[in-house]
């Protein structure tokens, strides 16, 4: 923890330059209070949310390969491959990542719990819980060692050094997008570590056998299982179905993934901002590295609520259905910090996005301005009834 | 299913099935309660239909059960009371109402037949031995009779109730569990002798009363079960006094926190997986104990932030290093960066 002299950031417009070390205590000790409560309030309504979604994922799935056993039909593929995306959507999203997390584990329920799910895509549950809910969830956005920054393929931030091959990141942006879920799997094997020769290799092997097998499970089921049970004249046609569903679902995570903290508003932090730094100054950086996405109830659930990536980060073991309720107390606590709680809708937030890939593909470019300190929108006043009069109308009485 | 499994994965085909049907689910071992019956006021015999073929089990033997309850399963071990080879295949365990319990108020107060509970392995050492000793004796008091009127009725059964003496201890008669039958062995066997205690009028049960009780308590079995306070005096009057290797018990607490002083004891772990020991000292968490005890386990942050680390509890209780919230319970996943063993615990790790 900083001294009383020091500050955690030395550049002066980083709101954690402005924070005394009491305030960091004191904005930490806030956001403990917020997650303790809801942990003490979770029960039965919260179980049967997680099981009935299950539910639904699983027959939506089971429903939309039957539909596509006549996907030669294209009322049937459209119908079938649209059902498929969905399902697959939702079981990566609100229910494999927010499982994995252990969310749910509160449950005591093994089967719905982070040491024994495993999900609908190429990565290995072991392998994504070390890099995404270690390495990411822990040193979120500090450049060097929160490997998600660009997953060391990309430049997203003007703080990473540029290199020649960057030119490329146009390119592997679109091929990240098609094939998102291959590429987080080989992330999770951690490619610097074995260029750089620090991975331990036993390890490594062990690891690709893992995903070998996971990866082999998927193909079989998707591109051969499933178009066989299509018959000789279906076959090619659901094989289309699959692949076109793989793919819907790549680009849609890939997207609210991205948007989570690499749109403008987000900050990130140099190593020397996070060494030694207490709870409080933990949240902080939480609050500050992510970005939320307006929209209605129905995509904060396809986003996997990953659109409150906020309050996704300062509680990632917080059941994720239970961020919504939380949102005004985080903003509460910005406001009387004079903190920004990044936010802004879909469109704005990708595009920001792909404009960064695009500029930060070469060399140079400048952090890119912050949100203001958030303020509590003012309250919108309904007007009351109104009659009128020779003089026009006047409120009502009473 | 080889082949199922290939279109379900990563889900197994029982997931589907069990979508279907729950009761079609193989995967976890649950059964229907099928009556409550009240034996005392505070005490009431469950009883239930397991939804798999009963694999059996020793009589003084418990079980592991499991409900839902707020959503969140617990576990607790209750002693079976039903006969081994029930002929409708129905199994009991016996509750006692606490009042500021969890599982044993659900029990006695709320749960309907009909509701689904959660069934775990059969275990404990506390049972009659193969050959049956000549002469014993039984010691219990308030619930701890169950397991032991288990093994009174095998003994019944096989023809064994030839010199057994049996003291209990209650509060009042009425309290007994299991009283009118016990009652009716004392008066229709000549080798069944039940002994009463009453604690509602007499002073609690000492070591030194057995003398008079059982003059020849040194050289019987003696079979024992009940709070931990009793079995604890008992069991150092019979290393002081007697052959300890003839005292056999049933400890159902877990053994945790052993008296008020030591809130936050630190503890000892067993790693049942890696077969590793480990002490940790006042706050120390059980991933650290373990790493210095020599144990490859897995971990992330170290904060309490990823559940890398989790490990289910086998027993035990841990102590929340950053609360010091006391919690845990058999069965439930811990995070072994944040939580300190308190007293005795064994994780599967
Ligand atoms: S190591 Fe991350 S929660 Fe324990």
């Amino acid at each position: 923890m900083p001294g009383a002299e020091t500050f955690t950031s030395s550049d002066p417009s980083h709101p954690l330059h402005r924070l005394t070390p009491a305030q960091i205590e004191e904005i930490g000790e806030a956001f403990q209070v917020i997650g303790d409560e809801v942990r003490t309030d979770l029960g039965e309504h919260d179980a049967d949310y997680i099981r009935s979604l299950i539910q639904f994922h699983r027959r939506l799935g089971a429903l939309s390969r039957i539909v596509l056993m006549a996907s030669r039909y294209p009322p049937a593929w459209v119908l079938g491959t649209t059902g498929l995306s969905v399902a697959k959507i939702l079981e990566n999203m609100e229910i494999g990542h927010n499982i994995l997390h252990g969310q749910w584990d509160w449950m005591n329920d093994p089967n719905i719990h982070s040491s024994t799910w495993d999900w609908d895509t190429a990565s290995t549950s072991a392998a994504w819980k070390h890099s995404h809910n270690y390495l990411h969830h822990t040193y979120t956005n500090v450049v060097g060692k929160d490997k998600d920054v660009g997953y060391e393929i990309m430049r997203v931030d003007p703080k990473q050094r540029w290199e020649p091959r960057f030119l490329a990141q146009p390119v592997i942006n679109v091929f990240l997008m098609l094939f998102f879920e291959w590429g987080v799997a080989v992330h999770d094997m951690d490619i610097e570590g074995i260029k750089a020769g620090t991975k331990d290799m036993k390890q490594l092997r062990r690891e690709l056998k893992e995903f070998g097998q996971k990866a082999g499970r998927q193909i079989l089921k998707d591109y051969i299982a499933f178009p066989a049970l299509s018959g000789r004249k279906g076959f090619k046609r659901t094989l289309q179905a699959n692949i076109t569903a793989n793919l819907i679902r790549n680009v849609w995570s890939n997207a609210i993934i991205f948007c989570g903290h690499f749109p403008d508003q987000a900050y990130t932090f140099t190593e020397e901002e996070a060494a030694d730094e207490s709870r409080g100054a933990w949240y902080i950086r939480q609050l500050l590295g992510a970005a939320n996405i307006e929209g209605s109830d129905t995509f904060h659930l396809m986003s996997g609520n990953l659109s409150y990536q906020v309050e996704h980060h300062l509680f990632p073991d917080m059941p994720s259905s239970r961020y919504k309720e939380i949102a005004p107390q985080v903003k509460a606590i910005c406001e009387r910090y004079e903190l920004p709680y990044n936010t802004g809708p879909f469109g704005q937030q990708w595009l920001m996005v792909q404009r960064t890939i695009l500029r930060l593909a070469f060399p140079g470019g400048a952090p890119r301005p912050k949100a203001p300190p958030y303020v509590e929108p003012p309250a919108y006043e309904t007007p009351g009834p109104v009659v009128s009069s020779s003089a026009g109308p006047i409120p009502a009485f009473p | 299913m080889h082949a199922a499994r290939a279109i379900t994965t990563p889900l197994v085909p029982d997931d589907y099935l069990g979508l279907m049907n729950p009761a079609w689910s193989a995967r976890e071992l649950t059964g229907t309660i099928e009556r409550i019956k009240p034996e005392t006021e505070q005490a009431s015999t469950v009883v239930v239909r397991p939804n798999f073929p009963w694999p059996g089990h020793r009589p003084g033997q418990y079980l592991r059960i499991g409900a839902e309850l707020n959503g969140i399963r617990h576990w607790r071990a209750y002693s079976l009371t039903s006969d081994p080879d029930h002929p409708d295949g129905l199994v009991s365990i016996t509750v006692k109402h606490v009042e500021a319990g969890l599982m044993s108020p659900w029990f006695t107060r709320k749960v309907e037949p009909g509701a689904t509970v959660f069934l775990g392995e059969v275990e404990g050492e506390f049972r009659l031995p193969d050959r049956l000793p000549d002469r014993s004796l039984f010691i219990s008091a308030g619930s701890g009779v169950t397991p032991i009127w288990s093994m009174l009725r095998d003994l019944e059964r096989r023809g064994g109730l030839d010199d057994a003496l049996h003291v209990h201890c209650a509060r009042e008669p009425d309290q007994v569990i299991f009283g009118a039958d016990l009652r009716r062995m004392n008066s229709t066997y000549e080798g069944y002798t039940f002994h009463e205690h009453h604690t509602g009028k007499l002073p609690r049960i000492v070591p030194q009363n057995l003398d008079e009780i059982c003059p020849d308590w040194r050289d019987r079995h003696t079979f024992m079960s009940g709070p931990r306070e009793l079995m604890d005096v008992m069991e150092a009057h019979w290393k002081a006094e007697a052959d300890r290797d003839l005292l056999f018990t049933e400890r159902f607490q877990p053994i945790i926190g052993r008296g008020d002083a030591d809130v936050g004891s630190g503890g000892t772990v067993s790693f049942r997986v890696t077969d590793v020991e480990a002490t940790c000292d006042v706050g120390v968490s059980i991933l650290v104990g373990g790493e210095q005890a020599g144990a490859l386990l897995p971990f992330g942050c170290r904060l309490g932030i990823c559940h890398t680390c989790v490990g289910r509890l086998h027993s035990g209780q841990v102590r929340d290093v950053r609360t010091g919230e006391l919690h845990g319970e058999q069965g439930q996943t811990v995070r072994t960066c944040v939580n300190a063993p308190e007293g005795h615990v064994e994780i599967e790790l």
